[in-house]
């Protein structure tokens, strides 16, 4: 038994509020050389409020043990394997960190003049670039903040263009029932309402089921490519073609893009417009929920409605262009998550195109070679060579009492994260695998030793399974009481 | 699977999409089914519509939640909301431990008698539930 | 260069176990003709130092707080960041996990999230806060939302001093959807009027302090928004000022939509920042965004979760109360490392160094006859109007001082007015230095 898990010291530690003590003091504040005012005096009594009640009082010390502690209470890439489907969990190179805190980016503020900002403008010029020759697109705006926001702001932009062709009883968006749930959410947002397409037996969508659902109230096919199956969409061209006949428009969702470089380009397939999320396949850190970048490229007909301001380049010059008529507007403060996009930026200079491509070509051997030691412990719902990731069921294992989340748990007692569970919502009991290109060939046999071991557990003694996880610092919790009674903050009465 | 057991009271009516009706002169209780909240799993929060709310046949009149799942409430018969059950809203674990109990959800004065008729009766939804879990 | 491990050997190896016999079978379902042209044309990968050495000299371009001394504000503050915010937010424990779906093995962000919760509940002075959306502007539009749906409104009235950039944010969430949005005009003082309001609004939004530095009256705001039926959204850019001020909950906000970068997180040049929504409990089944929670384990140990989670798109779809998914985790940590790290006096000690700072710069303004044209009391940021301010702006950025914000670039008619903002980075010789520049 080779797999990484193992027990260890761990410590408990309070809350931030529990361990405060009356009186205690944290980092020292520089003193001021103007002289120090009495709030009350200039504004007033009736404005001024008592102290923060609650508010927490450490040392510094405190503080860094307190930090120090719950961090190792956390799974990450840094410490071991991290299968997320969907989420591409690949490295996270510090080199981005010591970009990103370079002090002229760090310091530079979004609303200083342009003539202040030559700098970011020609980095953000650069990815922009960068990014409409990875599409195949035209242009690119770097101010979504996550995929969704772009999905929000592409959508918006397709309905910009039928209004401008006073086409706008185009209210209708086809998504196939493999998506993200972000897609039918971002095209409410939208006002607009979803139709589902159902995929094939194979998992992908065909022609006809997409013909059949076209007419002229259709506004777009959102289309994720590979889908979330880890499948390619091998008609996606054709598919685009019949969207476009009927007058529709196709946005690709780029979650899955890892996939892609170097081995096909979304323009090429008839995507007009696409999101990227540098945080899955151009390696800036996920950050335990975010922040992420969703940049979002689109062909030249659809520029006029990028979200102001957009970013021109004029005699070696830069500058903000903050006069676009047809713009759908502005959905950031400033220019999106700058210090996120800059790491993707390092990331992509530091790859080059024969490094993306690598990437891709490793990232999808890893998947299949996955999908092929693991076949014959484990339900695979659809044949035919897979991407970037891969899905397997618990259907097997469900005739011990064994499930998807049982499995998932038992991993975690291995030293694995578990893959995305139950998802894509069209495979029952999914465990959806994405190993990314970073991982070495012992990494993957050893999670390939654990999985075939959980499901022999789950044959001969199920109950190792049902009773997991039992190394991290807490069992299973109890969801269904944090629903019913929420406690989404600490009080000082509940002690 | 081997199937679970499932109460389906006589004196119901039953849906299409799992909602019990018990009528009571012109007055109709309204619940979902053991069924129903057994897939649900552990139900933790129900939305009730106000009352004195009008509802037709197959509009939604609430949501039921679990931990990962929401489901609609779909009216079986048509009239006005006369009372709610709001002592869900603190203990939505009834809709699990007595659906046709104290986990009732809303009271309507039915519009429309004869509209019970398109209702299953306990053994119709029995058979109707058999068939969607499979064997 | 790729970080991918993989040996010629290895690769053999593992094409013989998936059965085929080289790497191109592995695209046997992508169509030949896309694969035929999609090789890529970009520039020539650069190694460490060589990247280095390129950003180092994009980043050398720019005029910041590094080489300059700057007075910008207006929504991205520059306050100073103790050396253990970074040592602990860039623990790649904290920052190479993802969203906590898994909690067993994801307490470290799940107690930090909580605790973020908290400081917000406390600092807003309302019941619940999310675990934070994208930024302030994003955060305002969310709370827009969440008030049309509480309400089942569709009418927005807007402060005149709102951010013009939280005001398109705003537009842009709301445009395709039926809701219509009036502005509130402003006081001679600075203030937003506060005057009766029709009785089918929605919400409120005023900022506090509002776009122009000025301290609103939101508790008159908050009664005028009651009155009516409708919420109060309170906005906050720089919530340095809810240390000092009554916080948005004790005045009668419904809602509290704040940008948190100025407590530790960095210019950045606007991102990634951390928008944030506090609210009261009633309303926390429309709050957008994650919320985590407290409960036990099997064995009853506390513990942490992501909970109240069918409100969110990944089980609501189409139905969910936002289409946000990742947020700004690493940075909500970094507010709730600042803020413990300064503690409940240094926080209300920062606060008070700011607002001095402010009362100095308008003080020794005014006495190089350079007017303030509002009366309303400010935090650490104000008005002055500066003759000729376009034309002199660029050469006083050329001599290394950004003076402040133009107004001019948020709203054409507001020309040689200048907002100033004064954090504790800045000292007596840095305004005497403005004023100078300012009177000549």
């Amino acid at each position: 038994m080779t797999t990484s898990g193992r027990s260890g010291l761990i410590h408990d530690e309070p809350l931030l509020f529990e361990r405060s003590r009356e009186g205690r003091r944290g980092v020292p504040v520089d003193e001021t050389d103007v002289p120090l005012l009495d709030p009350a005096a200039v504004l007033g009594e009736d404005l001024l409020r008592g102290d923060i009640e609650g508010f927490p009082e450490l040392s510094e010390l405190d503080v860094v043990r307190h930090y120090t502690r719950l961090s190792q209470w956390n799974f990450s890439i840094d410490a071991g394997f991290y299968p997320l489907g969907s989420c591409t969990m690949k490295y996270n190179p510090k080199l981005n960190e010591t970009v990103a805190a370079l002090p002229g980016i760090r310091e530079a503020h979004p609303l200083a003049p342009d003539e202040a900002i030559q700098g970011m403008l020609a980095l953000a010029w650069e990815l922009e670039q960068a990014l409409a020759e990875i599409s195949g697109l035209d242009r690119v705006t770097l101010q979504p903040a996550a995929g969704a926001q772009g999905e929000f702001v592409g959508m918006k932009i397709i309905q910009a263009h039928h209004r401008a062709r006073r086409e706008t009883q185009r209210k209708r968006v086809l998504i196939p029932d493999t998506a993200h749930g972000t897609n039918p959410a971002s095209a409410a947002l939208n006002g607009l309402e979803v139709v589902e397409i159902r995929v094939g037996r194979d998992g992908i969508v065909h022609p006809d089921a997409v013909a059949a659902a076209l007419d002229e109230r259709v506004s777009a096919l959102m289309l994720t490519n590979p889908n979330t199956l880890g499948l390619f969409e091998t008609h996606a061209a054709e598919v685009a073609d019949r969207v476009h006949e009927a007058g529709g428009l196709v946005y690709m969702d780029g979650a899955n893009l890892n996939a892609l470089l170097g081995v096909a380009k979304p323009g090429h397939m008839g995507v007009d417009v696409m999101h990227f999320n540098l945080h899955k396949t151009f390696s800036t850190p996920h950050g335990g929920g975010g922040p992420g970048s969703g940049p979002v490229a689109v062909k030249n007909l659809l520029a006029p409605y990028l979200p102001t301001p957009v970013v021109r380049r004029e005699d070696e010059r830069y500058r903000l262009d903050h006069e676009l008529p047809d713009s759908i507007g502005r959905v950031h403060g400033f220019l999106g998550n700058a210090g996120i996009w800059v790491r993707a930026l390092a990331y992509l200079r530091t790859l080059g195109a024969p490094g993306l491509a690598e990437l891709t070509e490793r990232a999808v051997l890893n998947a299949n070679y996955l999908l092929a030691e693991l076949r014959e412990s484990y339900d695979v719902p659809h044949e035919g060579r897979v991407m970037h990731e891969c899905v397997l069921t618990d259907r097997l294992q469900q005739a011990h009492g064994v499930t998807t989340a049982d499995i998932a748990k038992r991993l975690m007692d291995m030293g694995f994260h578990p893959p995305t569970i139950y998802f894509p919502l069209v495979v029952a009991g999914a465990l959806m695998i994405e190993p990314t290109e970073c991982e070495s060939l012992e990494t993957l046999d050893e999670f390939v030793e654990a999985m075939r071991r959980i499901a022999d557990e789950a044959e001969r003694s199920p109950e190792k399974v049902t009773a997991a996880p039992t190394l991290p610092k807490v069992s299973r919790l109890d969801e269904v009481r944090a629903a019913r009674k929420p406690r989404l903050r600490w009080l000082p009465d509940e002690g | 699977m081997a199937g679970k057991v499932y109460e389906f009271p006589d004196d119901c009516h039953y849906s299409e999409s799992d909602e019990w009706v018990r009528v009571d002169g012109a007055t109709a209780r309204i619940g979902i089914t053991d069924y129903a909240q057994s897939e649900l799993s552990d139900i933790v929060f129900v939305e009730l519509p106000e009352v004195g709310t009008q509802v037709e046949i197959g509009d939604s009149f609430g949501v039921v939640e679990s931990v990962k799942a929401v489901s609609d409430l779909i009216a079986p018969v048509p009239g006005e909301v006369t009372e709610t059950n709001t002592a869900l809203e603190d203990s939505p674990e009834w809709l699990n431990e007595e659906p046709y109990g104290r986990g009732w959800i809303v009271a309507i004065e039915i519009e429309d008698l004869e509209s019970l008729d398109n209702l299953m009766n306990a053994e119709a939804y029995q058979k109707y539930v058999e068939e969607r879990s499979g064997s | 260069m790729s970080y991918t491990p993989h040996t010629p050997e290895e690769i053999r190896f593992m094409l013989e176990r998936i059965g085929i016999a080289s790497l191109d079978e592995l695209w046997s379902s992508v169509p030949a003709a896309l694969r035929a042209r999609a090789e890529l044309k970009l520039a020539p990968a650069l190694a460490e130092r060589s990247l280095l050495a390129h950003f180092r000299e994009r980043a050398e371009q720019n005029r910041t707080a590094a080489n300059s001394i700057s007075f910008l504000g207006a929504g991205a503050y520059r306050h100073f960041i103790p050396s253990a915010v970074d040592a602990l937010a860039s623990r790649g424990e904290f920052a190479t996990a993802y969203t906590p779906y898994q909690a067993e093995i994801s307490q470290g962000t799940l107690q930090a999230i909580f605790e973020f919760q908290t400081l917000i509940c406390q600092l807003t002075g309302l019941d619940v806060a999310n675990a934070s959306l994208y930024d302030g502007a994003s955060a305002a539009a969310e709370a827009a939302l969440m008030s049309l749906r509480v309400t089942r409104r569709r009418r927005l009235l807007v402060s005149a001093a709102l951010h013009p950039h939280y005001r398109q944010v705003l537009e842009t969430y709301t445009a395709e959807l039926d809701c219509e949005i009036a502005s509130l005009p402003l006081a001679a003082d600075g203030r937003t009027a506060v005057a009766p309001l029709p009785d089918d609004l929605a919400a409120v939004l005023v900022q506090y302090p509002n776009v122009l530095g000025c301290v609103e009256d939101l508790r008159a705001h908050a009664e005028a928004a009651h009155r009516a039926g409708a919420l109060l959204v309170c906005v906050t850019a720089e919530p340095f000022a809810l240390a000092l001020l009554r916080s948005p909950g004790e005045l009668g906000a419904d809602v509290a939509a704040c940008e948190a970068q100025a407590f530790g997180v960095p210019l950045s040049f606007g991102g990634p920042f951390v928008g944030v929504l506090a609210a009261r409990q009633q309303h926390v089944r429309q709050l957008p965004g994650r919320l985590i929670g407290e409960t036990v384990d099997s064995n009853g140990e506390r513990a942490f979760v992501m909970t109240l989670t069918t409100r969110e798109q990944h089980i609501r779809r189409e139905k969910a109360t936002s289409n946000i998914c990742t947020n700004q985790g690493l940075c909500a940590l970094r507010v709730a490392i600042y803020l413990s790290l300064l503690g409940r006096r240094g926080v209300r000690q920062l606060a008070r160094i700011n607002l001095s700072l402010a009362e100095y710069a308008k003080e020794r303004l005014a006495e190089a006859r350079l007017r303030l044209p509002y009366a309303a009391p400010t935090f650490n940021e104000f008005v002055v109007e500066v003759p000729d301010l376009a034309n002199r702006y660029p050469d006083m950025v050329e001599r290394g001082l950004l003076p402040g914000l133009p107004l001019e670039r948020l709203d054409p008619e507001r020309r040689d007015q200048l907002l100033i903002c004064t954090t504790e980075m800045i000292g007596r010789e840095q305004i005497d230095r403005l004023v100078r520049e300012l009177g000549a």
